[in-house]
């Protein structure tokens, strides 16, 4: 059986983008697999290893905070670009004020979930899980990570936890609700263009089931 | 010089009779947790500041770095277009844009929806060791892409840069007011606004301001990150000035008097850390010195790391393998 790690990530705000909605950005109810299983690669990640995130647990209620920023829009004209291009350099035209877009994003606040993953090891790799069993657990309890997990932004970043199997259990949230279909992680077989993979998920007394990937449908 | 150790920050901010941050959708409003009452400064107005400070202090000459020089010129600028900015690392590198490429550009610049979809299309294109050399130019070249990262696959490809610096909202430590003015002005601008007015010529307008507040954010500095983009040492170094003095070159009639009051800087042994971010962070107190008090300026703050007050430059060992340095 591969081993199994618990987070507890926590965070003042979250937003775990439904595709959708992704222009004005709509959080989902809940984190999703794709940004649980991130949070455990900004901390060990190599290429003979694989997360697989089997559950989460809402640990807050869930409310949301929409709050409006200047974006850049950026769509470029192409003939600027092919004149500039065919100058070498060239003056220009537009200022990032005209490229500007004001997007509304309605984020989660306040949140902390429990994130249960399976680590396991790349088909065709021969070294001991231990090797990296061992690394996750001394990175993750002294608090090391390679970059600071966020919540689905880099503007939303996580405090995080490891959660030994002798710690008290989590108390989540006591609300029953279906999620609908919501964003599994993306299928990166070729890299080129990545498909999404989407789940039913249901939350039961503040606890979401994530299904193998496998069983997830594009 | 890459880094190696792991850096989180912490800066603290006021504001004096000022708007740190307007909400664009709520009429310019300061940005208001609308909850607990909290003021808000989001991460992009502070790494606007940041780029604005370096575009002051750094020549912002538009040429191509020389082998192995580093330079400060600021990519996300105003007056400036993205994708005019990437074709520079190209013609820089003397990488033709494939041919078919350029054609393709020809043909579809009459169809307005092919605009939609081209970036798309080109996105993929170009080859990798390509993509990866103008990639590497412009974290050469421009101080915040290696800094923030930048989204470079528009149009021409440079494909995408993560940068090793991360940074939060900023919240205010207490809850904010937000008032608001009204103001007169005593001329108009246009005719027709005059004879409105049948010649009496003065308009009221609005401004919001925020009597007093001090806030708090958070920042990550990942060495990981860092190699990547070639952010070194000396970069570091400008960002905690850039930090510290951004302030004192943003002066408008809406912003008020703003400073940064603190900049807290945890330096970890290792490059993966010593200590979580969250539980260092918690331990710097910033707080009223007396709870209920009406505050109106920094005087009526404490900032303490475990109790105890930090001057700036001074230094003291956080944690195991982690140094906490007030920067400024």
């Amino acid at each position: 059986m591969s081993p199994r790690f618990c987070l507890e990530v926590a965070g003042p705000f979250a937003c775990f983008t439904r595709p959708e909605m992704k222009v004005e950005r709509v959080s989902y109810d809940v984190m999703t697999p794709s940004a649980a299983r991130a949070v455990f690669e900004s901390i060990l990640w190599k290429p003979a290893i694989r997360w697989r995130v089997q559950r989460i647990e809402v640990l807050k209620p869930i409310r949301f905070i929409n709050l409006r920023r200047n974006e850049v829009s950026a769509v470029v004209s192409t003939r600027n670009v092919q004149q500039a291009m065919a100058a070498g350099s060239g003056t220009l035209g537009l200022t990032i004020e005209d490229e500007r877009q004001q997007r509304a994003g309605y984020f989660l606040r306040d949140v902390a979930y429990r994130i249960h993953a399976d680590l396991s090891l790349a088909p065709g790799c021969a070294e001991p899980l231990m090797k990296y069993t061992e690394m996750f657990t001394r990175r993750a309890s002294k608090g090391q990570c390679v970059n600071q997990p966020y919540l689905g932004c880099r503007e939303f970043a996580a405090d995080f936890r490891l959660v030994t199997a002798d710690a008290p259990p989590a108390t989540p949230i006591p609300d029953t609700r279906e999620l609908g279909w919501m964003l599994h992680d993306l299928d990166f077989t070729r890299p080129a263009d990545p498909q999404p993979r989407f789940f039913n998920a249901m939350m039961e007394r503040g606890v979401v089931q994530v299904p193998p990937f496998e069983e997830a449908r594009g | 010089m890459s880094l190696a150790h792991r850096y989180d920050f912490v800066l603290i901010f006021d504001v004096k009779d000022g708007n740190p941050n307007g909400d664009p959708d709520a009429g310019n409003l300061p940005r208001l947790d609308a909850e607990s009452g909290h003021g808000l400064v989001t991460d992009v107005s502070l790494k606007r500041k940041v780029r604005n400070f370096v575009g002051l202090v750094k020549d912002q000459a538009e040429r191509a770095p020389v082998d192995g020089e580093k330079r400060f010129e600021i990519y996300v600028r105003e007056k400036a277009i993205l994708n005019h900015q990437n074709q520079r690392a190209y013609s820089a590198l003397n990488l033709a844009s494939a041919p078919e490429e350029q054609a393709q550009v020809a043909t579809e610049n009459e169809v307005t929806d092919a605009k939609k979809k081209k970036p798309a299309k080109e996105k993929r294109k170009g080859s990798a060791d390509e993509v990866a050399l103008a990639r590497q130019w412009m974290c050469q070249n421009f101080f915040d892409v290696r800094t923030f990262g930048a989204v470079m696959s528009i149009g021409v490809n440079c494909g995408q840069v993560r940068g090793p610096v991360q940074l939060t909202f900023a919240r205010s430590v207490e809850p904010i007011v937000a008032l608001e003015h009204s103001i007169t002005r005593m001329a108009v601008a246009t005719e027709g606004e005059a004879e409105k007015q049948q010649g009496d010529n003065r308009t009221m307008g609005r401004k919001h301001t925020v009597p007093y507040g001090v806030y708090v954010a958070h920042g990550f500095v990942s060495s990981f990150l860092a190699k990547q983009t070639g952010f070194g040492a000396d970069d570091l170094e400008l960002l905690w000035q850039a930090l510290g003095q951004m302030f004192e070159h943003d002066r408008s009639a809406a912003r008020g008097q703003m400073a940064t009051r603190g900049l807290y800087v945890f330096q970890h042994d290792s490059e993966l850390g010593n200590a979580p971010a969250h539980a260092l962070f918690e331990r710097l107190q910033v707080a009223p010195k007396t709870p209920g008090e009406v505050a109106r300026g920094f005087d009526a703050y404490g900032v303490a790391f475990d109790g105890q007050g930090l001057a700036v430059g001074a230094e003291v060992q956080a944690a195991p393998g982690v140094k906490l340095r007030r920067v400024c």
